[in-house]
This record gives structure tokens, C-alpha cells and sequence, in this order.
């Protein structure tokens, strides 16, 4: 077995084959994933006893004839802000070092009760708040197609491990374009679901309008597998929606002859570069399946930066309040009084970007400020979403970039925070509207540096976008 | 909107967060980049517009709520696991008010 090139149907087809035994292929993933690790820091921590408990249940399954479940012995990594009980789940944060959770998300328990096996947590910006995974307390990530480069973030170890071959399929978060960022700077697949498509029970809150979890993997099959695995109503998360989840693999058979697939000017303009021209050639290669290509405008564009900056700060600094010193492990030593344990706690165990966002955050939330900033953002959101709904009675598709430049090398653009955020602005849009979206890869820079396609599809048509994604990924692989 | 650095003060205490000297300095600068840099929202006309709270759903508002019947809850010791310090059953915090 060459785990860098598993996929899910190999793995199943081996394992009911008799070729290998679930218990050895974890065996030889937790060592590799071991091995490799150095090079990327992708992993923040393993988890063997609970991978070899996963793997004994799917041989016993597949010993006594049954169904084994769709993701039978497949090795998955998990980003750590994903709740795993009894298994650390730090945030990449000094503030939850030592945190043990006692439950898991919805997610997990779902992903291993289909017979996934967990086999470590992912590195990641603290508590998912970055675009290069060097915000995390326990050191950058490195990116796997090139050393010296980021690998993108939040979810950079996430997409590290799969584009290094350390894990078959992983579970990231997106909140601004977290997974999708990462999977195009690491050249793997990358899907950001609607918003409330997959459960959040468990997923540890950064901004609760915009958190997402979704899955990275090498083919487009193995992550519509694991999302129609974690995708559906759960009772524990009230914005979790009650529509019924379709069959991708159904969808992904279907011709792609006749859709109409948009492209915002406002996203084309600027980008005059190799990013451009691999995008420009992916979409000359839709049309060649068919595809008809239609402008649009999403004319909001421009204020999409703005207005998830207010939004996602505003959130994250009520969300990340409950981080006082008394109830999630970290206490400052210096904690005489109340006052003290608050202040001291947080600003010892929260890294800069953390602090700034709750700094602004708070800022556009005071007295005074709320109108101005929050409200109005709220209603610049309203706008953007409106561009989307009304770019949908044109085209059944939109397809862009994912950033405007491939992965950059480390510490390149750590000195200007603004900058770093203008970098969002093709994923952040997506993410204020809560639909679909994904990142597909699109070839590479003269540099051999991955660049991804992104498809935004309706609201809960990740059915569309994976039949197009498959069809691309089909014609150019 | 420019901050200064007592400004940066007041929202640091507003947050909790014991700010050194050189990260207030910092951040009244960072903090009135961004600040100014969002204000581009206001060329918007939104005066007929509702807030976006939610992706919202072709659904009844409380179509998503679960019954409001008891269920299981974490027993008190294992919510207690994480606390940096607990005892008879409680998170222990320091002293609150004077006796």
C-alpha cells in the first residue's frame, strides 16, 4: 500500500480484497505520519490508540461480512479546533494547551462511525484565525510542495497532510476561506459546504455566522464521500439545516454539456498574472466540456474585505470571552484578584492575532460604535448576498480564483495584518453569502506551485459544484 | 477613525486584556489602519437594507429548535476536568468580595 496515493474506493476495495488488514494499514499511516512529520509540523498530535481502536471495529466488521461503512479504514487527520473527547484540542492556542474536551463533534462521531480512523489533529492558525497557519503557538506549518513556503491557512496542516501524503482525507474549518485557501497553496481539493450543511456541534467558535467545517482530499470523490458522511440536520446545532443531503456520487456521473458558468468581472480585473492564466486556461477547458461561459458583475466586491472584518471580529470577541482563566486550563500565575486572573490569562495565553481581532472586535461593538460598524456591516452582508442570488438566475456556476497569488514564503507577509486580509477577498465573499464552494486544483506556476480553481454553486447545490469540479478534474488529470 | 492610545486602553478593559505598554502603542496603530481602511462601507447607502444576521433558510425562525425537554448533561466532575483549580464541586476563582 503507497498511502501518498490511496484513495477511499482503493482503500475499500483492498480491504474487502483481503489485500490488508484496516489494523495494518493504520499501522503504517501513524508511522508515516510520525516520520514525516518533522519536515511540515503539520500534525500537532497523534491519536494511535484511538486509530487502532477504529481500525479493529472495520476488521471485525469486514471478518464477520458486514458493511464495513463508506469510510472504512480510511486514515483522516482532523484540524484542532475540531472537539475530539478525550483527545487534546488546543486551538493551536498556549490558552487551550492542556484542554481535554469531554465530547466530540458531531462531525467525528459521524466520520468514525463510518469507519474513519482519526489518526492526529492538525496544525492550524490560532483558534482559526489566519491565512498562512503561521499564527499557530506551536510553530508555523511548512508547506509539503515547497519547504520554505506557507502552506496557507487556517486549515494549513489540515491540507499539508493530505498533499504530503500523511493522511488520505482530513476535516478542516472555513470562516473566511480557511479550507479553500489552503487546498489551492497545497494543490489538493478543498470544500467549504453551505452554511449549515455540516453540523458546528463541536467545532470550537471563532465567528458562529461563518464557521464551517469541510473536507480536503486528493480527488474530488473522496471529499463528496466525506462530506455526505458529516453533512446533514443534527439536533445539536440549531442552525444546522433540515434540507435532505443528495447523492453526490449520483451527481458527479452527470454531463456538464449546457451549464452556464459565471465570471465576476470584479474578480478578473486585477489579476493579471500566472494565477490569471492558469484560471483562464482551466475555464477555455470547461468550455471544451461544454460549459458556456457568461460575465457577470457581483458588484459589492469591493466592500466584502470591509465587511467580514467587522463581522468575524465581533463574533470572535464574544465568542472568545469565555477564555477567563477559570474554566479552560490556563490560568496566568499572576492572579491575585478577578481583575487579574481576566487580564493576565488573556493576554499571557493569546497570541497577537487573536488579541487584535478581539481588540476590533470589541471596538466595533461598544457603545456608540454598534450602528456605525457592526450593523451596518450586517447590512453591506444583505448586499453581497443579494449579488450572488441575483448572479444565480444568470448561471448555474461561478468560477474564480481562489487567491491572487500562489503560496508565499514564510514570514513574506507577517509585518502588515492588512495586507494579509486584502490577500481573502476572492473567498471571503462566498463565505458572507453561506453558499458552496470549493477549491479544485489547476495546474501549477512556472514556479511549481499549486494555484486552485474556485466553483461557488446556489445554496445547497454542492451537487452542481461537484459534478463540475468532477468533470474538470476528469479532463485534466 | 484614528485611535489613540487611551482609547486602546478603554477597549483593552472592555476585553479583559491586560495590554503591555508597546502592544497599546502597537495596536492604536494597527487598529486605525484597519479601522480606517473599513470605513470604504460608508460610500454604501443601506438606509432600505436589513441586516444579515443569519444565513437564512426558507424555513419557520423556530424550525430548527429542538424540543425544550431536558437531556443529558456533562456530570459536574467531568465539566470540571479542565479548571485550572475547582473544589466542592465548583470552579474556585480568587477572592471576590472582601469579608
Amino acid at each position: 500500500m503507497h498511502i501518498p496515493t490511496l484513495t477511499i474506493p482503493e482503500i475499500r476495495r483492498a480491504l474487502l480484497a483481503k489485500e490488508y488488514s484496516a489494523q495494518e494499514l493504520c499501522q503504517q499511516a501513524l508511522a508515516e505520519a510520525e516520520a514525516g512529520n518533522p519536515s511540515t509540523n503539520a500534525y500537532l498530535h497523534f491519536s494511535p490508540e484511538r486509530a487502532m481502536d477504529a481500525a479493529r471495529r472495520v476488521d471485525a466488521l469486514i471478518a464477520a461480512g458486514a458493511d464495513p461503512g463508506p469510510l472504512a479504514g480510511v486514515p483522516v487527520a482532523v484540524k484542532d479546533v475540531i472537539v475530539t473527547k478525550g483527545l487534546r484540542t488546543t486551538c493551536a492556542s498556549r490558552m487551550l494547551q492542556n484542554f481535554v474536551p469531554p465530547y466530540d463533534a458531531t462531525a467525528v462521531e459521524r466520520l468514525e462511525a463510518a469507519g474513519g480512523m482519526i489518526i492526529g489533529k492538525t496544525n492550524c492558525d490560532e483558534f482559526a484565525m489566519g491565512s498562512s497557519n503561521e499564527n499557530s503557538a506551536f510553530g508555523p506549518v511548512r508547506n509539503p510542495v515547497a519547504l520554505d513556503r506557507v502552506p496557507g491557512g487556517s486549515s494549513g496542516g489540515s491540507a499539508a497532510v493530505v498533499a504530503q501524503g500523511t493522511a488520505v482525507v482530513s476535516l478542516g474549518s472555513d470562516t473566511g476561506g480557511s479550507i479553500r485557501q489552503p487546498a489551492s497553496f497545497c494543490g489538493v481539493v478543498g470544500i467549504t459546504p453551505t452554511y449549515g450543511r455540516v453540523s458546528r456541534y463541536g467545532l470550537v467558535a471563532f465567528a458562529s455566522s461563518l464557521d464551517h467545517i469541510g473536507p480536503f482530499s486528493r480527488t474530488v470523490e473522496d471529499s463528496a464521500t466525506l462530506l455526505r458522511v458529516i453533512a446533514g440536520r443534527d439536533e445539536r446545532d440549531a442552525t444546522s439545516a433540515l434540507a435532505p443531503v443528495s447523492d453526490y456520487a449520483v451527481a458527479m456521473q452527470q454531463d456538464v454539456r449546457g451549464m452556464k458558468i459565471g465570471l465576476p468581472r470584479e474578480y478578473f480585473a486585477g489579476l493579471a498574472s500566472e494565477t490569471g492564466d492558469l484560471i483562464a486556461k482551466a475555464v477555455d477547458q470547461l468550455k471544451a466540456l461544454g460549459c458556456q461561459p457568461v460575465e457577470i458583475s457581483l458588484p459589492h466586491t469591493d466592500y466584502a474585505i470591509g465587511t467580514y472584518y467587522i463581522i468575524c471580529t465581533a463574533e470572535a470577541s464574544s465568542n472568545l470571552a469565555r477564555y477567563d482563566g477559570a474554566r479552560y486550563t490556563y490560568r496566568s500565575a499572576n492572579a491575585d484578584t478577578l481583575e487579574d486572573m481576566y487580564g493576565n490569562t488573556r493576554d499571557e495565553a493569546f497570541g497577537a492575532e487573536c488579541k487584535r481581532r478581539i481588540m476590533l472586535g470589541t471596538y466595533v461593538l461598544s457603545a456608540g460604535y454598534y450602528d456605525a460598524y457592526y450593523r451596518k456591516a450586517q447590512k453591506v452582508r444583505t448586499l453581497i448576498t443579494q449579488d450572488f442570488l441575483n448572479a444565480f438566475q444568470q448561471v448555474d456556476a461561478i468560477v474564480a480564483p481562489v487567491s491572487p497569488f500562489p503560496a508565499f514564503k514564510l514570514g513574506e507577509k507577517m509585518s502588515d495584518p492588512l495586507q494579509m486580509y486584502l490577500s481573502d477577498i476572492y473567498t471571503i465573499t462566498g463565505s458572507l453569502a453561506g453558499i458552496p464552494c470549493m477549491s479544485v486544483p489547476a495546474g501549477n506556476t512556472s514556479q511549481g506551485l499549486p494555484v486552485g480553481m474556485q466553483i461557488l454553486t446556489r445554496h445547497f447545490d454542492e451537487a452542481g459544484m461537484l459534478r463540475l469540479a468532477r468533470a474538470y478534474e476528469r479532463a485534466t488529470s | 477613525m484614528k485611535l489613540n492610545e487611551e482609547q486602546v486602553r478603554y477597549v483593552a478593559n472592555l476585553a479583559n486584556l491586560a495590554l503591555t505598554p508597546d502592544e497599546t502603542t502597537h495596536f492604536a496603530d494597527e487598529l486605525s489602519q484597519i479601522l480606517t481602511y473599513v470605513e470604504k462601507l460608508n460610500e454604501l447607502d443601506t438606509s432600505d437594507v436589513e441586516p444579515m444576521a443569519q444565513v437564512l433558510f426558507d424555513v419557520e425562525d423556530t424550525a430548527t429548535l429542538r424540543a425544550d425537554t431536558a437531556g443529558e448533561t456533562l456530570p459536574v466532575e467531568v465539566a470540571l476536568a479542565n479548571a485550572p483549580l475547582s473544589g466542592a464541586g465548583h470552579f474556585k476563582v480568587p477572592l471576590v468580595i472582601e469579608r
